[in-house]
């Protein structure tokens, strides 16, 4: 048999397209690992950067709640403690407020009310957060001081046990308007995800609980959220790691003191606003070096978040093989 | 016999149901303030001269020209930097990577950095381009802002190559196309207004953002267009004039903060048109 040949030119482009597939691919590979350097990167800048207060204070950087740039004594407990408390106040709120919107839209609303009220939320999702945090200063905590923590005082304030969260000064500011204005932030974002996945359960389902029954409610309850329940945690989880690093809504009505106390209605800090009321003005090596610190810490906190919610997630598909 | 096990089931859902009507007012009703007070505090102030003036002392009349200009400036170079490392990057997940282990974990790190805080963000380059360069700079906020950029656009383009059906690749194959032109001129191109979309998000996104720029443009409160030193820029600006005790800068604030949102709003409704016109 004779054998193929194939002419030169042929040959050549075949070549050259074999080099340049390689070359394209990794090209590709190289900006997909810059990616992952660039996090690592990140990880050890900060840990250079936070090593001179980390290793002046060691673990009572984060047990501590003193922090005085004068006498250089810098402790992290009352920002953790801003951080956590605040945003846990935001999803405690935004969670159900969210879920009812998510359901408002998907079962409720007729059909002409649909598209405005998810536009209207997906747009809300994209102003920015400074925005929040102007209109939390100038119009929401002046009405805030003014109209409802005196309310607040004077009825929840009495109450045996969460009393002490309720008193102090009305001045409009502080970590509980701090805890509201980040809700408001959020629920345009969980809603969102919500409502997507609402959304997406085969109406065939639905009908079939209709068809037994049931009322909408527990349709929503019973079938709509276990359903879902992957897309309702993932779009939770995108929540709390907005509110947890969230900035600017926030340094704008915190007040920005670095106390550790009961009260809601004190001033307070979380990290995020610290570094952004501090950062540009901090002098000396160990002062920039504690509120790197305090960025680590940050970095780490949504970082657990983020892998808790996928070992949830990973753990809820699971169970779902088991039981379907 | 079950009539009351019937009404309390009814009472249960017309209680949750109103309290799902209310909820959804309830969350309206904030955005629809904020909304309300941003046009009425910010309309009046919006004259030519925030257009054609630098920010002024307090006490002087000026405008937002600088600052407007500087945050071009740096949102554009930032889009520029940080889309092609984003695109590219995607494209290896969907084209090349897709189950591997290795894409596994760069998927993993991209939502890392997908979730790591803006403000961090800022502090990763204050110490890395600032800190060893001397001096804040536009070049500064520029790369901070690629960083945000970067994990949006991976994400996006993977998402929107991975929409292109296989049997397109294939048919490209079939015809002797090399991977390289079947990815640029036939995946590529069908997925063409998917990535474009993510890239208009990806804008609005870095539009408003102030922390990741509070320490590394700073602000200069002149004209200047020189990338290599402090940039003025609107967020940064907002931040310093609201925060005054001076009722002009809180004006001008209130002016800066509503350009900010209507071009923000606009961006996203535009990538909206975009994207229902692909479907």
């Amino acid at each position: 048999m004779q054998q193929l040949t194939v002419p030169a030119a042929i040959a050549r482009q075949l070549r050259w397209n074999a080099v340049a597939d390689l070359l394209f691919r990794r090209l590709t590979l190289l900006f997909a690992i810059f990616v992952a350097v660039l996090v690592f990167a990140i990880l050890v800048a900060l840990l250079v950067g936070a090593w001179p207060a980390l290793s002046r204070f060691g673990p009572g950087f984060i047990t501590s709640a003193q922090w005085n740039p004068v006498t250089e004594e810098f402790g992290a407990l009352a920002t953790i403690f801003g951080t956590l408390l605040t945003s846990t106040i935001a999803m405690l709120i935004a969670v159900p407020v969210s879920f009812g919107i998510a359901l408002f839209i998907t079962e409720l609303a007729p059909a002409w009310l649909k598209r405005p009220v998810g536009i209207a939320i997906e747009l809300l999702a994209a102003v920015p957060s400074i925005i929040y945090g102007m209109w939390g200063l100038f119009v929401f905590a002046p009405w805030f001081g003014d109209e409802i923590q005196p309310f607040l005082t004077s009825t929840l304030g009495n109450w045996p046990l969460i009393g002490a969260l309720f008193q102090g000064p009305p001045m409009g500011i502080g970590l509980f308007t701090a805890s509201l204005v980040l809700a408001i932030m959020v629920i345009p974002f969980i809603a969102a995800v919500m409502r997507d996945v609402f959304e997406l359960v085969p109406p065939v389902l639905k009908e079939s609980a209709y068809g037994l029954g049931c009322t909408t409610w527990e349709v929503t309850w019973n079938v709509v959220l276990p359903y879902t329940k992957v897309g309702v945690v993932g779009g939770i989880m995108l929540g709390l790691g907005r509110a947890l690093g969230e900035t600017m809504a926030v340094t704008f009505v915190i007040g920005n003191a670095h106390v550790l106390g009961l009260s809601l209605f004190m001033p307070g800090n979380t990290i995020s606003s610290a570094l952004a009321n501090e950062f540009a003005e901090a002098h000396g090596e160990l002062y920039v070096s504690a509120l790197i610190a305090l960025g680590l810490l940050l970095f780490l906190i949504t970082f657990i978040v983020l892998a808790l919610a996928r070992l949830l997630l990973l753990r809820l598909s699971r169970q779902e093989g088991r039981t379907t | 016999m079950n009539a009351r096990l019937y009404a309390r089931r009814r009472l249960i859902n017309a209680f949750n149901l109103t309290a799902a009507v209310l909820t959804t007012a309830f969350g309206l009703f904030w955005l629809g303030w904020l909304l309300w007070t941003l046009l009425a505090n910010g309309l009046p102030w919006l004259t030519t001269t925030v257009f054609t003036e630098s920010t002024p002392p307090p006490g002087a009349t000026g405008g937002l020209a600088n600052a407007i200009v500087g945050s071009l400036m740096m949102v554009g170079a930032g889009v520029l930097i940080g889309t092609p490392i984003g695109v590219l990057a995607g494209t290896y997940l969907a084209e090349f990577g897709q189950e591997s282990r290795l894409a596994a974990v760069i998927r993993f790190v991209n939502d890392i950095l997908l979730s790591v805080p803006s403000i961090i963000i800022g502090v990763f380059i204050y110490e890395v381009v600032v800190v060893s360069s001397g001096h804040f700079s536009g070049w500064a906020g520029a790369l901070a802002l690629s960083l945000i950029v970067v994990p949006i656009v991976v994400r996006t383009t993977e998402n929107m190559l991975r929409l292109v059906p296989v049997s397109l690749r294939e048919a490209a194959a079939a015809l002797g196309a090399p991977m390289w032109k079947v990815v640029l001129a036939v995946v590529y191109r069908s997925a063409r207004v998917g990535v474009l979309t993510g890239i208009l998000l990806a804008i609005a996104r870095i539009s408003g953002e102030t922390a990741p720029l509070l320490f590394t443009a700073l602000n200069n409160q002149f004209w200047s267009t020189s990338m290599d030193k402090p940039l003025a820029n609107l967020p940064v600006v907002i931040f310093q004039f609201a925060m005054s005790p001076y009722e002009d800068w809180q004006r001008l604030a209130w002016a800066g903060a509503l350009l900010i949102t209507v071009s923000v709003l606009t961006l996203n409704i535009v990538a909206r048109l975009l994207s229902r016109s692909r479907q």
